[in-house]
């Protein structure tokens, strides 16, 4: 029995972590129709701020409860500082070429802004664990867990109800919908799509980026970090259904409790069975769970 | 200032020296070094300065705790060997590249360094898998190749290499030592789990550890082998699972990001009251932990690598290095590539200096690799011995202690130290570390 919870939290937290850094790629690819490989660069940057900040934070003596605010600040920052000049400057020009056309571009980005957080930050791990152990513990059954990463799962399920609200509730949500839906018919009714098109990628980039910066204290934040969430979001996106918030939210959970269960039961196989998973779904629900087969528009 | 032999020595060196010096005046394009020697005697037809390729990482995870502290280290020992006067009068020059790159790109860069920079040997690899991929290609460029860091026992069990040397101990040392320590400070230990990176290093060390283990102690139980990737990072899922088992204690493998993340969560969420954890390698980061660093952590370090083994006031040389690292970083040397380094440079220079003293001038590569095998010589690290891999491999005792806070230091410093003697965890020359163990270890002496 304390097993089966156990699965299930670690499940959930690894889930609510994967959901963070793909319900924004999976939004930029609904709305742009760009798969945005950089998005790990966004994620990195905001994990590396925010142990910058977590570290003045409590290098100036001040509460620990700061951190808190520090994160969400670091996310911000970075999401509003990369996201709008990367789709005015770069994705814009390649609008409605070929996706492998954005592929390649936010592939070179990426690998840029490696360098760069190399430069900025060196190679040493950066660490911000006063925030990690700051909100105590609590035993569940036998296993002590941290608030910390339970806490992540409410915030979540948090951004998940918003970006939902978001778009099924707010008159901007529409126009999301209709570009989402048509692009070219929303363009000529009037509904500005570079708008559009700005916002979402921005939204984008600050989720990637408070992924990372809420998963700072758990982790050490190293070189390399952005290329191993990407593949590993690409896979719940798929699994879900490129381009579908619900889709990233299902597959999210999918992907976690399967890697939790999997740890638990067949330790050697938790990497195999989550592609195992996502190349059974690529077999026989080529658009993803929650995805629709789409109609060639010739 | 020494005895009469020693004194006999240094003035048939200067001889040497005096001779060397004339005959470079007299010749028609001088090659002396424009800077005199200042401790060192030097050797008759020394060139002007010696090219070592250093090859370590300089970016990527293992950069920060093993490949720029060796860097580091480096240049702080070249600076002070070139002040006395190099290698024989030969000034160190280094040629510092990076490890990073593909096992394949390794072996490229390696003849780079042999054909167009043309250095006189190379010092490098900390990965084991690029140890394991450039000893065939450094023989076939009849290169001198002095393995510093890597850890794999592969290198000279499983090849005989004529131009490749290793001047540390090799990982046969880190599990056998982490067994032997855990037996003698928990001798009714029942249960243990494994929690390692999956690939090469993590798996090697699970297998060196546990056979080791069984064999001193067969009705040990492992409870669970956990293999997370490499770097990462995340651990969750697997402390939740090593704390429903309970084991009495925890090997690991961990080094860089992994030890750090593993350590932070792994303290918040109190696995540190339950179980012991025993870390056979990584040291790296104890002094950047500061005050985080929980007590009761059993850690060992490949060999005398720590600023209190060998004792500074017994070593000069270990307190010369530490003294030099700190004046020049404002830190202390932390084990391993820093000391790694340092103990190849040191076997470097004995063993260019014994050849030219056999040989009454500047030796050829054949008679440096000849003075090479079976060599001791003195380092920060203690006396090292090239006693195994049929004289190209070192071995040294193993060091193994647990972590207790020092307030005054500000960093933890290591308690209930037991330095395993070498014939107690190194097998045999010619003997395969697993067969050894499998054997019962056969001529141990603890």
């Amino acid at each position: 029995m304390d097993r089966l919870l156990a699965v299930f939290l670690d499940g959930l937290i690894f889930a609510a972590w994967l959901f963070l850094v793909s319900a924004g790629l999976s939004f930029v690819y609904g709305v742009l129709r760009v798969l945005n490989v950089a998005h790990g660069s966004f994620y990195s940057l905001g994990a590396y701020l925010a142990a910058t900040l977590v570290g003045a934070v409590v290098g100036r003596g001040l509460s620990v409860l700061l951190t808190y605010p520090a994160l969400l600040a670091a996310a911000l920052v970075v999401g509003l500082a990369v996201g709008p000049p990367m789709e005015r400057v770069l994705l814009r020009r390649i609008q409605g070429r070929d996706e492998v056309t954005g592929l390649l571009l936010t592939f070179a980005v990426l690998l840029i802004f490696e360098d760069i957080t190399k430069l900025v930050w060196g190679v040493t791990p950066w660490s911000a664990d006063a925030a990690y152990g700051a909100l105590g513990q609590v035993r569940l059954g036998t296993v002590t867990y941290a608030v910390y990463p339970l806490a992540l799962v409410g915030v979540g399920a948090a951004v998940g109800a918003g970006l939902w609200v978001l778009v099924n509730r707010t008159p901007f949500g529409k126009l999301v919908s209709s570009v989402i839906a048509d692009r070219e018919v929303s363009a000529a009714l009037g509904v500005d799509v570079g708008r559009v098109n700005s916002f979402a990628f921005t939204l984008g980039a600050i989720l990637a980026a408070l992924g990372g910066a809420l998963v700072a204290p758990m982790i050490s934040v190293v070189p390399g970090i952005s290329v191993e969430v990407i593949i590993v979001a690409f896979a719940v996106t798929v699994i879900g259904g490129l381009g579908n918030i619900a889709g990233a939210a299902l597959g999210a959970v999918v992907v976690g409790l399967i890697r939790a269960a999997a740890l638990y039961f067949f330790p050697e196989l938790d990497l195999f069975l989550v592609y195992a998973i996502m190349t059974l779904v690529l077999i026989f629900r080529p658009y993803g769970l929650f995805g629709r087969p789409e109609v060639r528009r010739i | 200032m020494g005895t009469r032999a020693s004194r006999k020595l240094a003035f048939i060196w200067r001889l040497f020296a005096v001779l060397g010096l004339v005959a470079a005046a007299c010749s028609p394009a001088p090659s002396a070094p424009t800077q005199p020697p200042a401790g060192q005697p030097k050797i008759p037809g020394a060139p002007s300065e010696i090219k070592v390729g250093l090859v370590t990482f300089l970016s990527g995870a293992a950069s920060g705790p093993f490949g720029i502290p060796a860097r580091t280290a480096a240049e702080v020992w070249v600076d002070k060997l070139n002040r006395e006067g190099g290698i024989g009068g030969a000034q160190i020059k280094l040629v510092i590249v990076d490890e990073n790159v593909p096992t394949d790109q390794q072996v490229v860069q390696l003849r780079r360094l042999a054909l167009d920079e043309k250095v006189d040997l190379v010092i490098g690899y900390i990965s084991s898998a690029n140890c394991l991929a450039v000893a065939p290609v450094a023989e076939e460029l009849k290169l001198l190749t002095v393995l510093f860091d890597c850890g794999t026992n592969q290198v000279f069990e499983e090849g005989r290499y004529k131009y490749v040397f290793r001047t540390a101990a090799h990982t046969g040392i880190d599990g056998i030592g982490a067994a032997r320590y855990l037996l003698m400070v928990k001798p009714d230990v029942k249960t243990v789990a494994g929690i390692n990176q999956d690939y090469a290093w993590g798996r090697d060390s699970w297998e060196i550890f546990i056979r080791a283990l069984r064999k001193l102690k067969p009705d040990v139980q492992v409870l669970d082998t956990l293999w997370p990737r490499l770097q990462q990072n995340e651990f969750s899922g697997e402390i939740s699972k090593l704390l429903s088992l309970k084991p009495e204690v925890v090997f690991t493998s961990f080094w860089g990001g992994d030890f750090v993340s593993f350590i932070n969560q792994a303290r918040a969420r109190g696995v540190f009251d339950q179980t012991t954890i025993l870390f056979n390698n990584d040291g790296s980061n104890i002094e950047e932990f500061g005050k985080d660093l929980p007590d009761g952590i059993i850690i060992g370090f490949r060999g005398p690598h720590w600023i209190e083994y060998p004792d500074p006031n017994q070593n000069p040389l270990q307190k010369e290095f530490i003294d030099l690292y700190r004046a020049k970083y404002g830190k202390y040397p932390m084990p391993h590539g820093s000391y790694h380094v340092v103990q190849a440079l040191q076997g470097v220079k004995a063993a260019y200096e014994k050849a030219a003293q056999a040989a009454g001038r500047w030796p050829t590569v054949d008679e440096v690799i000849k003075a090479f095998e079976y060599l001791e010589f003195d380092s920060p690290s203690g006396r090292i011995s090239m006693a195994i891999g049929y004289g190209h491999q070192a071995v040294e005792p193993a060091v193994y202690g647990i972590t207790k806070l020092d307030p005054q230091l500000g960093f933890s410093r290591l308690d209930r130290v037991k330095v395993f003697p070498v014939k107690c965890v190194n097998p045999p020359d010619g003997v395969k570390t697993l067969d050894w163990i499998d054997q019962g270890f056969p001529g141990a002496q603890c």
